[in-house]
């Protein structure tokens, strides 16, 4: 009997693409499968004609097709377009609307491509997955838990979108470039003539044309033929003067400066969105500092959950740089209390928050 | 790994003598069927033996064969080459057509043209009363497909042609399906225009047919020189007509019995071995080669990669430009759940398979669903 099939999730990206061509060459039975998250003629007026680095574009079919093609292995296209829509992009645009920031590349880890997708390769007959992200897998010889570290290549490190990923989903997972820096993963990539060697890094929000977020909610909102709520109200200062309006809360972050729109002799930053009265609080960069959070729904990654307060990093955005801090439990098992050292600048409450041990990523939940 | 084809609704391998008279006349026969001297000639004799056979297939008269690029072609000229100019504006057909059709339509309502779109029972089964209720003295035309590609059901076409022409509204039948599997006479059925494609009977692609009763005004919907009796411009691809022509005759003389007891054989096989499942569509009159069948709790897609990695070659449902696959319409429209729909396979059969392969098949799904099923969320 051949080795044991395993599923390639192909975006046609070359680190995707580096992972089925390093996996075919050391002899694994792979079969690689593009996900089609979303179908980007829908919502036309938000065309740019700009297609590469968007997910599911025809393109990165295209590419993926094509890689699969010279490396000679079976390959799928499978829908998920249903179960991203709902898991995914739904959610996106509710988080926005209540004044939440989302991250939805968190909630396709753990709702779509390491649940939904787990799912399908094990339907084909493929127990174990592996996809391009840069973060590392190993196992615990004693207690036999999957540990995930942060990639060895520190800038492309995605373990802040995988700190959903539970125990049954690590132990069917391989990341084959976790131990690789991207310049490395390019190297491999034009060394195995790969088409999309030198093709660009995806960015932003895959299924948001240029970051315009705000653009995307109004144009689905409409789409679904739900009139798009009226979000516009006043801009107050946190001892609460109305010193402005706003056409939107949705289209406010908590420490955004740009965009206000109000001139004031020092910079104002968004300290907080309030959905029910509409109003955006501004302040000063002091105002936006938060010495401790609560983080909930905390997935323990690589220990069991503390039962007594432990030093940590904690990481409250993918560009954050993990903050010194004593992780806390409290008498809700699914919560733990984070205080930093010194005080973080914009603790936004919907956001992901990430703790680690220098490289071990122990846990991730979200902020309340 | 061996490869068990299993789709031959989407398209037929070519036939080994409808190969050698494709190679043949591919080298040999290249003159322009248009020419005076020897070498036209040549090309325009292949050209005229394949539209008698083609002719033949269809119980037609070679006159009343208008050759094209294919099915869509044909239906799209049957359609627009109707309604264009057309003071009659309405037309009528079925949910379930292809998308030759259904997207040929869409068109003509942009143009201005008011379309009824009939429906179908839970056989897949169009009732010839609902073509009666939709024409009027309005009506230009009434399209309703032959066989259906997915459900491989075939519709009452005779009466509901004779009804369209009660009205003076031309009939037009989408014969892709059914042209090669099911005797096809024109007479009988009394149709105006029926369309066919060379690829679904062992004919390469690239090649189809028109057939136009005499009688019948068409007017031609490309432009360019005096082929095809001024319907269809464009020099003649002789070598894969001449194929058309050869794969016409043997499907005029093939027995279909043999495809049908394997149909009869896997649809037996399944029913035995796997629990939790309906036929689509098989109380009603179908096509000998065709078996839709829903299985419970799992996922067509799934079921289509399992068994490709196990070398047999299926289908869930019309394929789209990226490679994935949407529920298909014509599931939704007998009434399917959009989860059953895709929890749906379709089996077509097709020359090359036989008793071992079809057991194998079996095998090879109820091993497939097994596994699907263990893993399904909705099946318990």
């Amino acid at each position: 009997m051949s080795k044991e099939l395993i599923a390639v999730a192909m975006s046609g990206g070359v680190d995707s693409s580096a992972v089925a061509a390093m996996m075919k060459h050391r002899g694994d039975n792979i079969v690689g499968l593009t996900m089609q998250l979303w179908n980007q003629r829908r919502l036309p007026e938000l065309a740019t004609g700009e297609q590469s680095g968007r997910c599911c574009s025809i393109d990165d079919v295209y590419d993926a097709r094509y890689v699969a093609q010279l490396l000679d292995i079976p390959y799928y296209v499978v829908n998920f377009e249903e179960q991203f829509e709902k898991s995914v992009v739904k959610p996106f645009v509710d988080d926005y609307l209540h004044g939440r920031t989302p991250i939805p590349c968190t909630l396709c880890n753990n709702f779509i491509k390491f649940d939904q997708f787990l799912e399908m390769a094990e339907g084909v007959g493929a127990r174990k997955i592996a996809t391009g992200h840069y973060a590392r897998i190993v196992q615990d010889d004693e207690t036999g838990r999957y540990q995930m570290l942060r990639s060895v290549d520190s800038t492309k490190d995605q373990t802040y979108f995988l700190c959903g990923l539970t125990q049954p989903m690590l132990a069917r997972t391989i990341f084959p470039l976790g131990g690789h820096n991207k310049s490395e993963v390019r190297q491999i990539a034009r060394d195995l003539g790969l088409p999309v060697a030198e093709k660009n890094d995806s960015q932003e929000i895959c299924f948001v044309p240029n970051g315009d977020y705000a653009g995307f909610i109004d144009a689905y909102l409409k789409e679904q033929g739900a009139a798009a709520p009226d979000l516009a109200g006043e801009v107050v200062t946190t001892d609460g003067k109305v010193i402005g309006e706003h056409s939107g809360v949705h289209k406010y972050t908590v420490g955004q400066r740009r965009g206000l729109g109000i001139a004031a002799r020092d910079p104002l930053y968004v300290i907080s969105t309030e959905p029910q009265s509409r109003r955006v609080v501004v302040g000063s960069n002091e105002d936006l500092l938060t010495p401790k959070l609560e983080a909930r729904d905390v997935n323990w990654i690589s220990i069991a959950a503390i039962t007594e307060p432990r030093r940590a990093h904690v990481r409250i955005r993918n560009r954050h740089i993990p903050a010194a801090a004593t992780i806390l439990p409290t008498s809700d098992p699914s919560r733990v209390a984070v205080h930093f050292d010194e005080p973080q600048r914009a603790v936004t409450p919907g956001q992901g928050v990430v703790m680690y041990d220098r490289d071990l990523v122990l846990a991730g939940g979200w902020i309340v | 790994m061996p490869r068990f084809y299993f789709d031959h609704n989407a398209t037929t391998p070519v036939s080994t003598n409808v190969l050698e008279l494709f190679s043949k006349c591919l080298a040999e026969s290249y003159g322009n069927a248009s020419s005076i001297h020897y070498h036209g000639q040549q090309s325009k004799m292949l050209l005229e033996q394949a539209r008698r056979h083609t002719a033949a297939l269809l119980h037609a008269s070679p006159k009343e064969i208008v050759f094209t690029s294919g099915g869509t072609e044909a239906d799209n000229l049957a359609i627009f080459g109707t309604m264009r100019g057309n003071a009659r504006r309405h037309a009528v057909t079925t949910v379930i057509e292809h998308p030759a059709v259904l997207n040929a339509f869409a068109q003509l309502e942009r143009e201005g043209v008011a379309v009824t779109y009939l429906p179908c029972d839970r056989q897949g089964m169009v009732s010839p009363q609902a073509v009666a209720d939709a024409v009027s003295a309005n009506t230009g035309l009434v399209s309703v497909m032959h066989a259906n590609n997915e459900l491989g059901t075939v519709q009452d076409i005779a009466a509901m042609a004779a009804i369209a022409q009660q009205t003076g509204a031309v009939f037009h039948s989408d014969g892709v399906q059914a042209a090669g599997k099911i005797s096809v006479d024109t007479g009988a059925l009394g149709v105006d225009l029926y369309a066919i494609s060379g690829h679904k009977f062992n004919a390469p692609k690239g090649v189809g047919a028109l057939f136009v009763r005499k009688g019948v005004e068409l007017n031609a919907q490309q432009f360019g020189g005096m082929h095809e009796q001024g319907k269809r411009a464009g020099t003649e691809n002789v070598p894969a007509l001449a194929a058309m022509g050869q794969a016409a005759e043997n499907a005029f003389c093939a027995d279909s019995s043999r495809i049908g007891a394997l149909r009869d054989q896997l649809e037996h096989g399944i029913k035995e071995r796997i629990p939790d499942l309906q036929f689509n569509g098989v109380n009603a009159p179908r096509v000998p080669n065709t078996l839709n069948v829903c299985f419970d709790g799992i996922e067509g897609e799934a079921m289509v990669i399992s068994l490709d990695l196990k070398g047999f070659s299926v289908s869930s449902g019309a394929a789209c430009s990226s490679g994935a696959v949407e529920p298909s319409h014509v599931l939704l429209a007998i009434g399917l759940t959009r989860q059953q729909a895709k929890s749906s396979i379709r089996f077509s059969l097709g020359l090359g398979n036989d008793e071992a392969q079809v057991d194998q098949l079996i095998e090879a799904v109820a091993a497939s669903c097994a596994q699907l099923r263990r893993l399904s969320p909705t099946y318990v």
